[in-house]
């Protein structure tokens, strides 16, 4: 009851200081509204779908080094696909891409129960391996995006104005697929062989195959941030973006335990918001995007520094 | 090892593997210098060798932060950005105020950002991973901020760093009288020391560690600094190897450090591995990437085979150790 309580606390924080962060960007920048609202959405979009792809596998226990190089795969293959391609077309190519995400997800978990090689050297290999085939598929950044794809994550909610489209796109998509795993024996199996996998075999969990659909649904959010990519900036990107480094931090700001078994997925989108805004702000006050960045590293880490001492604080007692 | 044993062709290549780790390793290595003997004939060359082993001592150096992190269970995804960060402070600095004062200031630089790891992993206890990405991001930032000021007052490389990386005497390249020293150094060190046992006995069980009383922080603390001091230092002979001062110099060795290090046979929870499999897992793939250069496969397909192949030697290596 404490730890559930605890658990909590941390993601009502987060709400707390996402709230005070756009109360003091309006401070900042008093006619800070919808549109700036929509351009933090949309800039959010990719980044807190990877970290959720991200955190569904430290909580299964493992961690996907590859989530980058699976967007890339996935915003080219939609781009290249997709340029010249008709409304019908691109809704299949759209499904075709998300099975691409789950497919290549599912790669991964499947060689590190196959070959026991550690999850770190799997996708660490395997972020290779994407890459390059990313760079196959498209050598530089081109193709095109459906117009009803790229307008999907665009301005705000009919009705709502202040509402932006992408952060209603991101929870239907994270609610629809999540919610129902989260609620059925999966869930708990996801969170049982994170916790303890040995106890985990012992209660009768298929520990392998549960490990290979934490990394398929991984790759299923990528494949979805890779699309996102391709949404707002209307072409295929084939380098990967620093969807890697920005997913584990934002996964360990959320509350989610590396080494898993702990922490759901809102903390952790929440945290996205924040480091968001906090670099928004940041060009808000014109201070150089070069000091923005050592300002938000500096947060990221003073915060996961904090949140060990913590962690160890209440090992202890 | 019991007499009813019937010890199969895998059984005993598996025994090898665990008792010699390093004799396979340098199987591997023949089987590719050979495979690329006959993809290429007329490749090997005295100058082929001596150019391979200068590419492969800084990935080897680097690869030395990751044996030892590695072996207490950590990693340092840092270094390169520690080396870049060296080589790039000493080229700015040394027209404005001498090589030897930029010299100190670049390792000073380096050896801060090992004290922030170590204070980071050591004290708070934050996850090894997570801290080394932390604190190279936060540096990559200052010395993009630092880029601005420095910009206009030109670069220097030293001479002695210039005859270091790039110069030859007899044939072979003149970085291994630094490499060698340190070779036998970091060899030393982890069998020899009580240092190199610390870092065994926390990686094997940290908790038994504590109880026997070791001071596991401080040892956190000095691996880490360590760690990036050998970045730094590495990151001067990369300079002098490479003749130009970029901001991004060493990033690209960063995660094949950390591959050289896993197909060295370094387990990566700690615990079991040494430098000297380390030292023939850099040289496997500076000769690999060579080969696959030469076959003339475009990038990706370069990239695939590259993660495909650390990926199949990682599970074999495996796989045929743990059936002891």
């Amino acid at each position: 009851m404490k730890r559930w309580i605890e658990a909590n606390t941390w993601t009502l924080g987060l709400a707390v200081l996402l709230a005070a962060l756009l109360l003091l960007t309006k401070l900042i920048q008093p006619d800070f509204g919808a549109s700036g609202l929509d351009s933090l959405a949309r800039a959010a979009l990719p980044f807190a779908l990877a970290t959720v792809g991200m955190a569904i596998v430290v909580i299964a226990g493992g961690i996907d080094l590859s989530i980058a190089a699976m967007m890339a795969v996935a915003s080219v293959t939609g781009a290249v696909l997709m340029d010249g391609a008709s409304d019908g077309q691109s809704v299949v190519i759209v499904i075709g891409v998300l099975l691409l995400g789950l497919a290549m997800g599912a790669i991964n978990g499947a060689l590190i129960v196959v070959s026991k090689v550690p999850d770190i050297v799997v996708t660490l290999a395997m972020l290779f391996v994407w890459q390059g085939v990313a760079l196959l598929i498209l050598n530089a950044p081109g193709g095109g995006a459906a117009a009803w794809l790229r307008a999907l994550s665009a301005g705000g909610v009919p009705g709502i104005d202040w509402l932006p489209r992408a952060v209603v796109f991101l929870a239907i998509v994270t609610a629809v697929i999540w919610i129902p795993i989260r609620r059925s024996k999966l869930g708990l199996r996801l969170y049982a062989i994170g916790s303890d996998p040995l106890a985990a075999f012992r209660s009768g969990v298929p520990v392998g195959q549960t490990r290979i659909i934490a990394y398929a649904l991984c790759g299923l959010f990528a494949a979805l941030g890779g699309l996102s990519v391709t949404m707002s900036t209307g072409i295929g990107e084939p380098i990967p973006g620093p969807y890697l480094l920005a997913s584990v931090a934002a996964v360990v700001l959320g509350g989610v335990v590396l080494g898993g078994g702990r922490g759901g997925l809102l903390g952790p989108i929440l945290a996205v918001f924040i480091l968001r805004t906090v670099r928004m702000d940041l060009t808000l006050l014109s201070v150089d995007p070069n000091v923005a960045a050592i300002i938000e590293g500096t947060i990221m880490v003073a915060v996961v520094m904090f949140g060990a001492v913590l962690a160890t604080r209440g090992r202890k007692t | 090892m019991t007499m009813t044993d019937t010890p199969t062709a895998m059984n005993r290549l598996g025994r090898l593997m665990v008792d010699r780790p390093l004799l396979p390793l340098i199987g591997l290595l023949i089987l590719l210098v050979a495979v690329l003997a006959i993809l290429n004939p007329g490749v090997l060359s005295m100058f082929w060798a001596s150019n391979t082993l200068k590419i492969a001592i800084p990935l080897a150096m680097l690869a030395a932060c990751q044996t030892m992190t590695m072996l207490t269970g950590g990693i340092d995804l840092s270094v390169g950005t520690a080396a870049t960060i060296a080589a790039y402070l000493t080229a700015t600095l040394a027209p404005l105020i001498g090589v030897p004062p930029a010299i100190a200031i670049a390792l000073a630089a380096a050896i801060l950002i090992g004290l922030v790891n170590g204070f980071g992993i050591a004290i708070c206890r934050v996850h090894p991973l997570i801290m080394t990405l932390g604190t190279a991001l936060i540096a990559t930032g200052c010395l993009l901020v630092y880029q601005r000021y420095v910009i206009a007052t030109g670069v220097l490389i030293p001479d002695f760093l210039l005859w270091l990386g790039t110069g030859r005497t007899l044939g072979l390249p003149n970085s291994l009288a630094l490499f060698i020293p340190f070779a036998i150094l970091v060899i030393w060190a982890q069998r020899r020391s009580g240092f190199g046992r610390l870092l065994y006995a926390i990686g094997a069980n940290e908790a038994a560690a504590r109880l026997s009383g070791v001071r596991v922080w401080q040892v956190h603390f000095t691996l880490y600094t360590l760690s990036s001091l050998i970045a730094g230092v590495t990151g001067l002979l990369y300079l002098g190897q490479i003749k130009t001062a970029s901001l991004s110099l060493a990033l690209p060795l960063d995660l094949p450090s950390v591959a050289a290090a896993v197909i060295g046979g370094t387990s990566i929870f700690g615990g079991r591995g040494g430098y000297g499999g380390t030292i023939v897992g850099a040289l496997i793939l500076t000769v690999l990437t060579s080969m696959l250069t030469l076959m003339q496969i475009p990038e990706g397909g370069r990239r695939i085979l590259f993660g495909l192949i650390i990926l199949a030697v990682t599970a074999l290596f495996i796989r045929l150790t743990e059936r002891n």
